[in-house]
């Protein structure tokens, strides 16, 4: 069986775009790893999230307030579909600071994106009493806060979940447990796996996340991404107590909440350490005095995909014409991106959006 | 204990002390696991989950689904991982209603 498109990653990047591809009336084939593989879908912190993005890029911050416009659409459409509820929120979210002069530095880096935006950047910013009257759970070390109304959030796993079920629902070929070990180009692309399994296509997509720094440079990408760590923590259910989502914590829709998170640089280990989580409790603490009494319930790690500034890489192949990467740290903001514009750019349709600030000949420019 | 619980004691435990659920007085073997204690006691609501206030008590027994807390001195505490201990004061965990 052949397919216009392999796409090569199963987690919310790859799927967003199978699930696009999919609707245009393409024939797709997923390709997921396995529970060994480092699964960033599966361990994110679920925000919709447009502030503090590309604050030296505007068409970075243009590009997820593409996406988080297009996500009420977006998760009516799976909602629809599916019947899963994803549980979007999107009635802003927080820039919480802890000392008034970060926070008026962080403000006029808004004002300038804001300037290169033409206004289409709307945030207030809060001192300690408007906040207290906004989240009455605040404590009283928080000074201020920026709230940017354009951020939200949603339930990761409902998403990830709704969106595998719907590929499959629009016909769409899943492979699971799949370890892609090859990409070979003759008339078609051949793509092939640990197991001897074999997918041929017309053009390929690399969405494997971290999985494309091995894989990447067969089909002519630097793939110049690496881990980050981020270990999260969730609470037992509560009585509603946040309103809206911060970087610091979020009340899930099941009422858990979501306690986030670090930023580590070590490598290809996805452990929670005592260190890492004790001092993100306390930073929640500090936030949230009434967390102090809560029970815990897990705590995990999970690698986020960065590369060297941060945003995200759509390339397509110039060694291997067909073969495209998408990838990003962002992938749950950028879902209804990816899922509602990546496929006209993929087919090389007029309307496609100009993705090339995001090519990876960025990297090349400041590597030479 | 009472009768109408499907657990039963071991025989031949240590003596028996006296606690409280929710104002109850009950009583079980000093150091009995308290989720197994209020179980035996025929206590079927540890608490009232937060998001639908439907009732629920302990699963699995061995600290990992968190559906057996129970306020033990304002904090929640998996009942399946304490202990009983004389005049030990437990209470279920209840939504408030005015608390938005």
């Amino acid at each position: 069986m052949q397919s216009d498109y392999a796409v090569i990653g199963g987690g919310v990047v790859g799927l967003a775009v199978a699930w696009g591809l999919l609707k245009k009336g393409r024939r797709v084939t997923v390709l997921d790893g396995d529970d060994g593989s480092f699964r960033a879908s599966r361990g994110n912190f679920g925000l919709v999230w447009v502030q503090s993005k590309g604050l030296n890029e505007p068409r970075y911050a243009r590009w997820n307030q593409m996406s988080a416009t297009a996500w009420p659409e977006f998760a009516a459409e799976l909602k629809h579909s599916t019947g899963f509820d994803v549980a979007l929120e999107q009635t802003g979210g927080y820039d919480l600071h802890f000392n008034d002069d970060e926070l008026q530095a962080r403000v006029a880096q808004y004002e300038r994106l804001k300037a290169q935006l033409d206004g289409d950047y709307p945030f207030e910013v809060l001192d300690h009493a408007a906040l207290k009257r906004e989240e009455p759970s605040i404590g009283p070390s928080v000074t201020g806060a920026i709230l940017h109304h354009q951020d939200g959030h949603v339930n990761p796993l409902k998403l990830l979940k709704a969106l595998a079920d719907d590929v499959r629902r629009l016909g769409g070929h899943m492979m699971v447990g799949k370890k892609v070990i090859d990409v070979e180009k003759s008339d078609v692309f051949r793509v092939t796996c640990s197991d001897g399994a074999e997918v041929q296509s017309e053009k390929v997509i690399m969405c494997a996340g971290l999985g494309a720094v091995q894989l990447g440079p067969k089909m002519g990408f630097l793939a110049p991404i690496r881990p980050q760590r981020g270990q999260v923590l969730v609470t037992e259910k509560l009585p509603k107590m946040i309103n809206r989502p911060s970087l610091i914590a979020r009340q899930v829709d099941d009422g858990g909440v979501q306690i986030g998170v670090s930023n580590e640089e070590v490598g290809f280990d996805d452990n929670v350490t005592v260190d890492g989580i004790s001092s993100i409790a306390a930073t929640a603490i500090k936030v949230h005095p009434a967390l102090a009494r809560v029970q815990l319930v897990r705590t995990w790690g999970a690698l986020r995909v960065m590369s060297k500034d941060g945003m995200p890489i759509y390339h397509q192949s110039k060694t291997m014409p067909g073969a495209y990467l998408v990838t990003c740290h962002s992938g749950v903001t950028l879902a209804a991106a990816h899922a509602r514009y990546i496929p006209a750019w993929l087919d090389g349709d007029d309307q496609a959006p100009n993705l090339e600030v995001f090519s990876e000949d960025r990297f090349a420019v400041s590597a030479a | 204990m009472k009768t109408d619980s499907l657990f039963r004691p071991l025989e031949n435990q240590t003596p028996l002390v006296a606690f409280e659920f929710e104002g109850q007085k009950l009583e079980a073997p000093d150091g009995a696991n308290l989720a197994a204690a209020l179980l035996a006691s025929g206590i079927r609501a540890f608490r009232y989950t937060p998001v639908s206030g439907a009732p629920r008590a302990a699963f699995c027994m061995m600290g990992a689904c968190f559906d057996c807390l129970v306020d033990i001195e304002g904090v929640h505490r998996q009942a399946c991982m304490c202990r009983v201990s004389a005049d030990l004061v437990v209470n279920q965990i209840k939504p408030e209603p005015d608390d938005e």
